[in-house]
């Protein structure tokens, strides 16, 4: 028969059968309406021939599929008994060309206004439509070569609608939506379909037939740009990891299947890949050497990844850098990633102005690079990495965030060995941590699948591990002698007396009193008697306040300049214990002394840092309440402003004594006692601490710049004044401290080390708490404003997490204050 | 510290898991020596004669007799000019006693019958704080060790002719600095007397007084040897020193020493080592004011005497098992400690 008498011949027959549809309200018409249709598609007693039902798939099955969904309603189901014209109905949808059922289903499930009966049921099809497998045949229908160009429209409408499929579902039926519809469930039938539909591809292919998958291509990169990549490549990755398996088909699909996603999902969709595969082997099985075939895939694998994203897991980074590692067209892209990695590594700015949560990804990714690098490699590039290495250690070295030192210390003691490995090793002393263990544990390089450098990594590993064999071969011989000697011996009836008292003895007798131990400290070569002084000091200060504030600051003089020449057990706290106590017991003078000593010539910058610390422990102790009733004498420096002090209590117990003789009382309450209110010792005194070390930090000494390479002093200094400020709360100096403290921050307020700007912050904090609320807003209104917007922008925009979380802590605080000040001003 | 005691305390005797019991205290304590105790020696008496005595030498120059029963001086001896006695013995043969002092003197006193008398002295000729040792060779006669004329030299005399017999000088090249202590002794089997000599430097040598020839020498310390005592049953020995251990050593069948082990102890410095007579247990006096004990065969500690005020000189063991001990205190402290039930 002519193409176009078959044309006409199966254009009459549907339009007819379309009419009775539209207008019959007889079962008997309508049935026999619905099995002429029937016919053309396939799978009855008398089919229409081939040529018919293609005819009607192409031009006619929509229209009839929609006449049908419009036909829906409970009282046309009702025309036939028992089910049958829904079910009649249903296999239209569920037999014919699955595209064009899926886009008419979908298209009115949009189409109907709110929850209704023909709402639910097309969503009851639908449903019956995925769990059928149908989705497989949608796919299928497009990776088949189609006779005529497909059309883009077409499948553009398609893939819209196969990935929003659980979005519109739900804002359609809203409550009423089905499991199947949720997206959890959705994506991974999907992917289980994709899978589906590529093995019937991978068929057709071995049958000889082309095929396309760039259809799948752009499901799977839409689905992952929607951030369903979990859902989606959780369950495709392992089925392809299977499939791919021996199979150079296979691989060949995947490969083409991921070469075809469009330029803007591929970034989604290799870090989900990334994150979805065991490792390195099925990375490199599942991509090919598509970054070096695809710029895009490229520029995400090897910057995006490494450089500009910093969440990724460990098991992540070793998977992209070993997938880098496994084929000789890659290596190069290794090599010139690590060197790149190595550089941002060591590049100062980067350590300044990257969180160290960044640091660490990309310490990590260095250490698993060169993990995966062979000697020949290594020998290649050993001066350039070398030198980035030594930069960043440097660097590293000089931060004053202990976290960026350890850092730096782990990863150059790691990589040094491994970059020259028969060069002396580095040795860092730094405790161990979590994160340590993890980067020394990376070191150890873990053999990668059929990597060519596989025996030289080995050859590599082995020296790592000799010298801890050895230390064990040392120690066992030691021990077992010891084992021997407390062999029990059975007849032995002699019980030991108890021993505990056996202790090193101290020759030297303490000194007595305070002058002794100045004596004894300043100038003198009995090294047990110098001990004994150093240890006794704390304890004489305390007990004798009043000889102690006759030589306060000679004492002082001493103390700070003592060197530990030998070795006593503690001798930092003991030097500092002693200080502190001076301090205490004659506040204003060694105040003064130490804190003019802190901007002169000669000393160490540890010594600097001792001031700093005495002064904030001193102050802690002074303004501590309580203080002075706990002390037996309030001989201590108890402010003059305080004289009936001590007989207030002498006749307030008289009268208590009295009243309670007079009184009768019918019950009692449990006798609370209020605490006694005391004054703040560091009242008086703040002035001394405080102005001295604010007056001078911006005039550099030769040995000592504070606004230069001393910036961990300065940071120190910042957090010493924010103490000094906070115990400085409700006494007379704090509204100036404050205003002095303010500008002081203003000052250095973008200062390049985060542990500077960590001690404004904090500095800032104090101000907020210790001055009046009242006198904040009277004196200082305009740089309250400058203050605030500038935590603002920390608290937003800083590298350094410690810092935007005190950000965050003063912008509460100051709001804070608003809140209180507002209802006293409303009224 | 306490935690692992009580581990070796229950380790031989698993139903005892009761914390030790707590250091004792000295039986009973001697004062009125007005001076540091530099010198003890126990004297059991002769069979049903007297009570027993213990004699004390101080820095200066008296030697006291003290009564066990009644914890008095009965006697005081002075005869040493003033000058410290360092060594006091008792010969085998009844009341006769020996008192070495730096007067450069070694006097022999009569003791018999309440007498106290120089009877001889034996000049020295040198000044250190070596002490004598003597062996008995006969009925009347007996063997004498004393520091020589060189400072590495030893001598020894033939008692009581005083004559002398010989002169041991070690080896030109050897250099092992003065004697610090000497132990004359004679192995049961043989008449040969031996002795042994802790040096100087650290070391212990055997010699062969019949051959003037070194049997064997071992450097047990880094430090100074300045006590030491041997066990001829056993053949075996201990050594204390300036440093923190007490070395242990062995004597063979080829007269060999070797080091058997080293004992840490918590403070540096031991002036003297006595094995008590029953070769059970051994004390040693500290410079860190305390006397240990230690089981003599195993070598566990046993106990920390601490009691004294200053560093201890000497301890002596009575052959009841009695300890004293005499410190630079002024004071005697006498123990009884594990002594036989």
């Amino acid at each position: 028969m002519e193409p176009a008498a078959v044309a006409a011949a199966v254009r009459l027959a549907v339009q007819e059968a379309v009419r009775t549809l539209r207008s019959s309200e007889d079962g008997g018409t309508v049935l026999s309406a619905l099995g002429r249709l029937q016919r053309f598609l396939g799978g009855t007693d008398a089919p229409a021939l081939p040529d018919e039902q293609q005819e009607f798939a192409r031009l006619h099955l929509a229209t009839v599929l929609r006449c049908l969904v419009s036909r829906l309603s409970p009282a046309w189901l009702e025309l036939l008994p028992a089910g049958q014209l829904e079910e009649l109905w249903a296999s239209f949808f569920l037999k014919g060309p699955a595209d064009q059922a899926f886009l008419v289903l979908m298209e009115s499930i949009e189409a109907t206004e709110g929850p209704s009966f023909r709402l639910m049921k097309v969503a009851e099809l639908l449903a019956r439509f995925l769990g059928a497998g149908r989705l497989t045949a949608v796919l299928e229908g497009q990776c088949r070569q189609p006779q005529e160009p497909a059309f883009p429209l077409f499948q553009e409408t398609l893939l819209a609608r196969l990935v929003g499929l659980p979005d519109l579902l739900g804002n359609q039926l809203q409550r009423e939506n089905l499991t199947i519809f949720l997206p959890q469930n959705y994506f991974p039938l999907l992917a289980k379909e994709t899978a589906r539909a590529l093995g019937t591809v991978v068929d057709s292919l071995r049958g000889g037939s082309d095929c396309s998958v760039s259809f799948v291509s752009q499901v799977l990169g839409k689905a992952c740009v929607q951030r369903r990549h979990k859902e989606v490549l959780g369950v495709l990755v392992p089925q392809l990891t299977v499939l791919t398996e021996g199979s150079c088909l296979w691989q060949r699909v995947c490969w083409r299947l991921l070469e075809q996603v469009p330029d803007r999902a591929t970034e989604a969709v290799l870090t989900g890949l990334v994150e979805a595969v065991p490792g390195p082997e099925v990375l490199s099985r599942l991509l090919g050497n598509l970054v070096v075939k695809n710029k895009k895939a490229q520029f995400v694998m090897t910057r995006k990844l490494l450089f500009l994203q910093y969440r990724h897991k460990t098991q992540e980074l070793r998977s992209l850098l070993g997938y880098l590692a496994l084929d000789s067209q890659r290596r190069p892209m290794l090599v010139q990633v690590l060197k790149e990695l190595l550089e941002t590594w060591g590049s100062s700015s980067a350590i300044r102005h990257t969180p160290l949560e960044q640091q660490c990804y990309v310490s990590k990714a260095v250490l698993l690079g060169l993990g995966l690098l062979d000697e020949v490699e290594l020998r290649a590039s050993r001066e350039e990495l070398l030198a980035s290495l030594m930069a960043g250690v440097s660097c590293r070295l000089d931060s004053s965030l202990p976290a960026a030192r350890r850092l730096g210390m782990v990863v150059a003691e790691v990589a040094s060995a491994r970059i020259q490995p028969e060069g002396p090793p580095l040795k860092f002393q730094y405790q161990d941590d979590e994160l340590s263990r993890e980067l020394l544990a990376l070191a150890t390089p873990q053999p990668v699948g059929d990597s060519p450098s596989r025996t030289s990594l080995q050859a590599a590993s082995a020296p790592a591990e000799t010298p801890e064999k050895g230390a064990l071969g040392d120690g066992a011989p030691q021990t077992q002698p010891q084992g021997s000697d407390s062999e029990p011996d059975s007849d032995d009836e002699f019980v030991p007396y108890d021993m505990s008292g056996d202790k090193e003895l101290k020759s030297s007798k303490a000194p007595t009193y305070v002058r002794d131990c100045l004596e004894a400290l300043s100038a003198c070569e009995d090294w047990e008697r110098w001990e004994a002084a150093l240890r006794a000091l704390e304890a004489l200060v305390l007990r004798s306040p009043a000889a102690t504030r006759e030589v306060s600051v000679e004492l002082t003089r001493a103390l700070l300049h003592l060197e530990e020449r030998t070795s006593v057990v503690g001798f930092d706290g003991l030097r500092q214990r002693a200080l502190v106590a001076v301090t205490v017991t004659d506040p204003a003078p060694v105040a003064e002394y130490l804190t003019s000593q802190f901007y002169t010539l000669n000393y160490s910058l540890r010594q600097r840092m001792d001031i700093l610390d005495v002064l904030t422990l001193a102050a802690q102790e002074l303004s501590r309440p309580g203080r002075l009733r706990k002390a037996p004498q309030p001989s201590s420096p108890g402010p003059p402003s305080w004289p009936d002090n001590a007989p207030a209590p002498a006749w307030r117990a008289v009268v208590e004594e009295r009243i309670r003789g007079k009184t009768r009382r019918f019950s009692r309450g449990s006798a609370r006692s209020i605490p006694a209110g005391d004054p703040n010792s560091f009242s008086a005194v703040a002035g001394y601490f405080f102005f001295p070390l604010i007056q001078r930090f911006d005039r550099p000494l030769v040995t000592f710049d504070l606004l230069g390479d001393d910036h961990l002093v300065l940071g120190r200094l910042a957090h010493t004044l924010g103490a000094l400020m906070y115990l400085a709360v409700n006494t007379g100096a704090a509204v100036a401290m404050g205003k002095a403290l303010l500008e002081f921050v203003w000052a250095l307020r973008f200062h390049s080390d985060a542990y500077v700007r960590q001690g404004l912050l904090t500095a800032v904090s104090a101000v907020l708490l210790s001055m009046p609320a009242q006198r904040l807003l009277e004196d200082l209104p305009d740089e309250l404003l400058e203050v605030r917007s500038w935590l603002a922008d920390v608290a937003e925009q800083d590298p350094d997490e410690d810092c935007r979380a005190l950000a965050v802590k003063a912008l509460l605080l100051l709001q804070k204050l608003s809140d209180k000040l507002l209802p006293l001003t409303a009224p | 510290m306490e935690h692992t005691q009580r581990t070796e305390v229950t380790a031989p005797l698993p139903s005892m898991a009761a914390p030790p019991p707590p250091s004792p205290d000295p039986q009973f304590v001697l004062r009125g020596t007005q001076s540091a105790v530099h010198a003890l020696h126990f004297h059991s008496g002769a069979q049903g004669q007297g009570c027993p005595l213990l004699f004390s030498g101080s820095q200066n120059g008296l030697v006291h007799i003290w009564s066990l029963q009644t914890r008095r001086v009965l006697t005081t001896l002075d005869n040493h000019g003033g000058q410290c006695v360092t060594w006091l013995q008792t010969l085998p043969q009844g009341h006769q006693l020996l008192s070495q002092g730096q007067d450069l003197r070694l006097c022999l006193w009569d003791l018999t019958e309440g007498r106290n008398a120089v009877v001889d002295f034996v000049h020295l000729e040198s000044m250190g704080f070596c002490r004598g040792s003597t062996l008995a060779m006969g009925q009347q006669r007996w063997t004498l060790a004393v520091p020589g004329k060189g400072t590495d030299e030893v001598q020894i005399l033939e008692m009581p002719s005083k004559t002398s017999v010989c002169t041991l000088k070690p080896e030109a090249d050897a250099k092992p600095g003065m004697p610090m202590c000497l132990e004359l002794w004679q192995a049961d089997s043989s008449s040969r007397p031996l002795l042994l000599v802790g040096y100087e430097d650290g070391s212990v040598a055997l010699w062969d007084i019949s051959q003037r020839k070194v049997c064997s020498r071992v450097a047990c310390h880094t430090e100074p040897v300045m006590s030491l005592d041997f066990d001829s049953q056993k053949t075996r020995g201990v050594s204390g020193s300036a440093e923190k251990a007490l070395a242990v050593w062995s004597l063979d069948e080829q007269q060999a020493l070797q080091v058997c082990r080293t004992h840490e102890i918590t403070n540096p410095g031991i002036a003297d080592v006595k094995i008590r007579p029953d070769h059970r247990i051994l004390a040693t006096a500290g410079w860190d004011h305390r006397i240990r004990v230690f089981h003599w065969r195993t070598m566990k500690p046993l106990a920390v005497l601490a009691f004294h005020s200053a560093a201890i000189h000497c301890v002596a063991f009575a052959n009841d098992g009695l300890l004293a001990a005499g410190s630079k205190d002024q004071r005697i402290s006498v123990w009884s400690l594990y002594t036989q039930t």
